[in-house]
């Protein structure tokens, strides 16, 4: 699994030169060009959500598209991503827009994980027990890694019930860090899908609909982005 | 198959840790009993409460299923929107319900804003209770 990264360090200025003009100056230029380089080289942006709700297709997606390769497998089997997933530096483009972010995929976060559902669906025991094993292990990882996110793309599975206590804690945990949050409802190229029911569920936030599969409203998902990093 | 609620009083936790508080809640879950919690726990205790569950998952726990019903003081007429305000100003946490359930005996929590479905497993059957 990547290292966690450590928080950056914030020093303080001598108490003389905060009260100085050049102090003044020089907190300007720093603010500015710390300002450059936070949106060009350190705006983390994680994928989260739930289990299977198509968090890797859309990180594939994103990754297709701005550097011609995919992130992660996918599989209709719930906890195929079982590890964070880094890809670093891509740029998407927007007319004149420019944005630069490090894209962080990570296993879906739930508050129950049986074996016996991964057997149910055909697989051995024993593979099964280690599945699971790692799948919580991943859900672990995806909570710690909440603290170092700059922005979050919640992906929800646009057929089932968004009302779940497990999107309720992720998005409430996200307000509390300040940390700008996105919801977007995936698969809305099935018929179940019910995008209306997510924007009731959570009406305090922008809900974008899209089918990360078939690459449906992606450029709307773009376009929201740099709305949500600026 | 009996089915045991654990009705814990906010006062007993409120003096807990957020650690103290999460093995309390959990240790009851783990007992395959369903704890009606008054009040609810902070957001960043909930993280820990899913975090923990896993970290204790193994062949005879399978986690926990979560549901919090806190009262939403945004809407309505403004003096409702206010004593709601005062409310949730002297009570805090305190307001509210949450139920843990063992995975192994609930097997779906559904949710809306005033009303909580508890779904149960039963060997060969699901029974539904509502609150």
């Amino acid at each position: 699994m990547p290292r966690k990264p450590k928080k950056e360090k914030v020093t303080e200025e001598p108490k003389e030169e905060k009260k100085s003009g050049f102090g003044l100056i020089r907190r300007f230029i720093n603010k500015v060009i710390g300002n450059i380089f936070r949106k060009k080289k350190h705006v983390k942006l994680g994928l989260y959500g739930p289990p299977n709700g198509g968090k890797t297709t859309l990180a594939n997606r994103i990754c297709k598209d701005w550097l011609g390769e995919e992130m992660g497998s996918v599989s209709a089997m719930g906890h195929e991503t079982r590890e964070i997933q880094i890809k670093e530096q891509i740029n998407i483009k927007s007319g004149s827009k420019e944005l630069s972010f490090n894209l962080i995929d990570t296993p879906g976060i739930a508050t129950r994980i049986d074996y016996e559902d991964f057997v149910k669906k055909g697989m051995k025991k024993g593979q099964a027990k280690k599945r699971a094993k790692e799948a919580t292990k991943g859900v672990i990882d995806s909570i710690k890694w909440l603290d170092d996110m700059d922005v979050v793309v919640i992906v929800l599975d646009a057929t089932l019930d968004p009302y779940t206590q497990v999107n309720i804690t992720i998005i409430g945990n996200l307000v509390a860090r300040n940390i700008p949050v996105l919801i977007v409802g995936n698969k809305v190229d099935l018929k179940k899908a019910d995008l209306k029911r997510i924007e009731a569920a959570f009406p305090q936030y922008d809900v974008i609909g899209i089918s990360a599969k078939f690459g449906k409203n992606i450029d709307k998902l773009y376009e929201a982005l740099f709305v949500l990093v600026d | 198959m009996s089915l045991t609620l654990q009705f814990i009083p906010y006062s007993e936790i409120e003096e807990l840790s957020s650690l103290g508080r999460i093995k309390k809640l959990l240790k009851i879950a783990k007992e395959n009993k369903i704890v009606l919690l008054e009040g609810r726990l902070k957001k960043e205790e909930e993280t820990e409460l899913i975090k923990t569950t896993m970290e204790e998952i193994n062949d005879d726990f399978k986690g926990i299923e979560l549901g919090v019903i806190y009262p939403e003081t945004g809407e309505g007429a403004l003096m409702k929107r206010i004593k709601g305000g005062v409310a949730k100003l002297i009570l805090g946490n305190r307001m509210g319900i949450t139920i843990i359930g063992p995975a192994s005996i609930v097997k779906e929590i559904k949710k809306d804003p005033t009303k909580i479905e508890l779904f149960t497993t039963t060997p060969n059957k699901s029974k539904k209770k509502r609150r």
